[in-house]
């Protein structure tokens, strides 16, 4: 009994360390430039960095302490999504964002734990997202030279 | 069945955890001390981690090193500063590992030593004239633009000629360069020193050459950096079209590496666009020299003791197996004239007493981060309870983010080594260390100590229109954290 207790707790340290996590969606997904900025209801073509595969490297754990700024969601008649996170113990989390959020963004205002150490200034390359799905990511433009620069140094890059 | 045991005494240790709190110490308040802090508090509900720094200042680079033209790598810095705020954090600047206590006596009162204090020193070149003055690694340079207390006095003699040789051709190299040779207006409103700002407005320095012993190729920039300073205004680039042929070992390692192949690609643009413009005699210069190795420093006639120049020897390329291509003298040799020279050839770290050190490689030898203290064949002794993490672990390379999975990976083999009983003994933590910090007289400084420095800093900048003016001084640090 106590050994399954330390075993649970042991795994659940081990498990925050790890990175691998994936993402799905319902709906219609909307990523943003990663300058956090809200954009006026159509769907905006995606300015993050992005390779084809989805999978978001996410750490969401119980003892997060990542302050965010809780801005308000806007007014009503920001048309709001639905995003679901799932960390990487499967769990999912759904969270309503407005469109023109940042995925980044989505996930700090409701106390997910995604890396974004440069806080979405293309500084670095910590939020960077695989795009799993083939028909998603053709709808999206090329990764500027800047995406590229910062791709360049990230880690678990996979070709598209 | 033993094993059922050990986990049901570990069970004990942990059951009670709150009233058993996991010490941790830090030595080194830069990103990977940060991140290794970070993930340490999230991962353990009972950790305690004091956060030790020599100088009064924390965040390490992201303060000493990001060139001041950098200011959104800065940016981590908040995030870092969220974590010294965290009730279970605290920093403790102005306590110099060696001096104010040893390794010895922090593993005493610590559970948990994380030693994250980077490379304080410099890869040597090993040729003669190494010594003469006017020669500096790019880190004294780095440091003294960024006002780090230790080096504000450098005084680099920027008036004694128009040209500058800079060693090595990596992101430091053109951070070097380009401060070097941006306009100061555009320096003006960052927190350069006010010194280095002083002494650049009247720098004769106007061309900068930057010398690497291997190809294009190979240089160790990145695209980014390399992009930025090839849109400065009115900075003429010159690269040598013969620089930039490329043999069939140089497109396998392209092949190899998108970040390569999009960096020659760059310099090739770069070299055809330089072969279209004007000369003009009042634009500064940017020579990027390949394959060429320094030889020897020249010193100058007129003034004994002082460089006048490098002589370098050209080189050619050699396979060495596995996609790695080295640079081989090739018996040519020219000089180039200059009265200052950068060496920004890679920094190294500094060994302390009672602590292993891989001389060889600079390193303090490990395995995902747990110290080793020697080996034999395949199996390695660790040390109990002591940890490296970023330079002091892997070699000066890699970017701030690098730390992230450092940091993830030390702080793995910490938890896997609670779980198997490192927390068993009562350690004094905290309130240890402040004892000894007294009876020693240390006048350590808190983050509110920092957050006093940061705010004179801000204030001063306001006046000047920059983010900050530093204080560069440890008499100025001390001072305004006391204040």
């Amino acid at each position: 009994m106590l050994g399954h207790r330390i075993s649970r707790f042991g795994s659940t340290i081990v498990k925050q360390l790890a990175r691998e996590g994936y993402i799905s969606t319902y709906g219609r997904r909307n990523l943003q430039r990663s300058y956090g900025h809200y954009l006026p209801s159509l769907p905006v073509v995606p300015r993050q960095a992005r390779t084809s595969q989805e999978a978001w490297f996410l750490k969401s754990h119980k003892f997060c302490t990542s302050s965010t700024t809780s801005s308000e969601n806007g007014d009503e008649e920001t048309e709001k999504i639905t995003i679901i996170f799932v960390d990487k113990d499967g769990e999912e989390i759904p969270v309503k964002v407005p469109i023109g959020m940042s995925v980044l963004e989505a996930a700090h205002e409701n106390d997910i734990d995604l890396e974004g150490a440069c806080e979405a200034s293309l500084a670095c390359s910590t939020c960077h997202v695989i795009v799993m799905d083939t028909e998603y990511y053709n709808k999206l433009e090329e990764p500027t030279d800047e995406e590229n620069d910062m791709l360049d140094l990230a880690f678990g890059l996979t070709e598209t | 069945m033993s094993r059922y045991l050990a986990r049901y005494l570990v069970s004990r240790c942990f059951s009670s955890v709150s009233s058993r709190p996991l010490h941790v110490c830090i030595v080194g308040s830069g990103p990977a001390g940060f991140y290794t802090a970070d993930k340490v508090l999230k991962a353990h509900e009972g950790a305690h981690v004091d956060i030790i720094d020599r100088l009064p200042t924390p965040f390490g680079l992201v303060r000493s090193g990001v060139a001041p033209d950098h200011p959104e790598t800065k940016i981590a810095i908040n995030q870092f500063s969220r974590v010294a705020q965290h009730e279970r954090c605290s920093f403790y600047g102005n306590v110099k590992l060696g001096s104010d206590l040893l390794l010895s006596e922090l593993r005493d009162l610590y559970h948990v030593v994380v030693l994250a204090y980077g490379a304080e020193s410099d890869k040597d070149l090993g040729i003669p004239g190494e010594s003469l003055s006017g020669i500096y690694s790019a880190r004294e340079f780095v440091w003294w633009y960024n006002g780090h207390p230790d080096y504000s006095s450098l005084k680099p003699d920027l008036k004694r000629s128009d040209t500058a040789v800079i060693l090595g051709q990596g992101n430091v190299a053109l951070d070097v360069a380009r401060i070097l040779l941006r306009p100061t207006t555009e320096l003006a409103s960052t927190d350069i020193a006010r010194h280095a700002l002083s002494a650049l407005e009247e720098s004769s320095i106007r061309k900068v050459y930057l010398i690497g012993r291997r190809g294009p190729v190979q240089a160790a920039l990145t695209a980014k950096e390399l992009r930025e300073v090839l849109g400065i205004k009115n900075l003429q680039i010159r690269i040598k079209e013969t620089d930039l042929s490329v043999t069939p070992a140089d497109e396998e390692e392209m092949k190899n590496s998108r970040a390569r192949k999009r960096i020659y690609e760059l310099l090739s643009k770069a070299a055809a666009a330089a072969r279209t413009s004007e000369a003009d005699p009042d634009q500064r210069e940017l020579h990027f020299v390949f394959f060429c190795q320094p030889d020897r420093f020249l010193e100058s006639d007129e003034r004994r003791g002082h460089v006048s120049g490098v002589n370098l020897e050209k080189t050619i390329l050699e396979s060495v197996g596995s996609g790695k291509q080295i640079a081989v003298g090739t018996g040519e040799f020219e000089d180039i004239n200059c009265s200052i020279v950068l060496k920004a050839i890679g920094y190294k770290s500094v060994p302390i007493n009672g602590l292993p050190f891989d001389h060889k490689k600079g390193v303090v030898p490990n395995v995902r981060g747990r110290v080793v203290s020697q080996t034999s064949g395949d199996i390695s002794q660790t040390e109990t309870g002591l940890y490296v993490c970023g330079w002091l672990k892997r070699g000066p390379v890699g970017i701030i983010a690098t730390n992230l999975y450092c940091a993830e990976e030390t702080v793995g083999s910490i938890s896997e080594d609670i779980e198997e009983g490192v927390c068993n003994s009562s350690k004094a933590g905290s309130k240890g260390l402040m004892q000894l910090l007294e009876k020693r007289k240390v006048k350590k400084v808190e983050f509110s100590g920092w957050e006093k420095i940061d705010d004179k800093e801000k204030q001063m900048g306001i006046e000047k229109n920059k983010p900050r003016e530093k204080l560069v001084t440890w008499g100025d640090l001390l001072a305004a954290a006391a204040n």
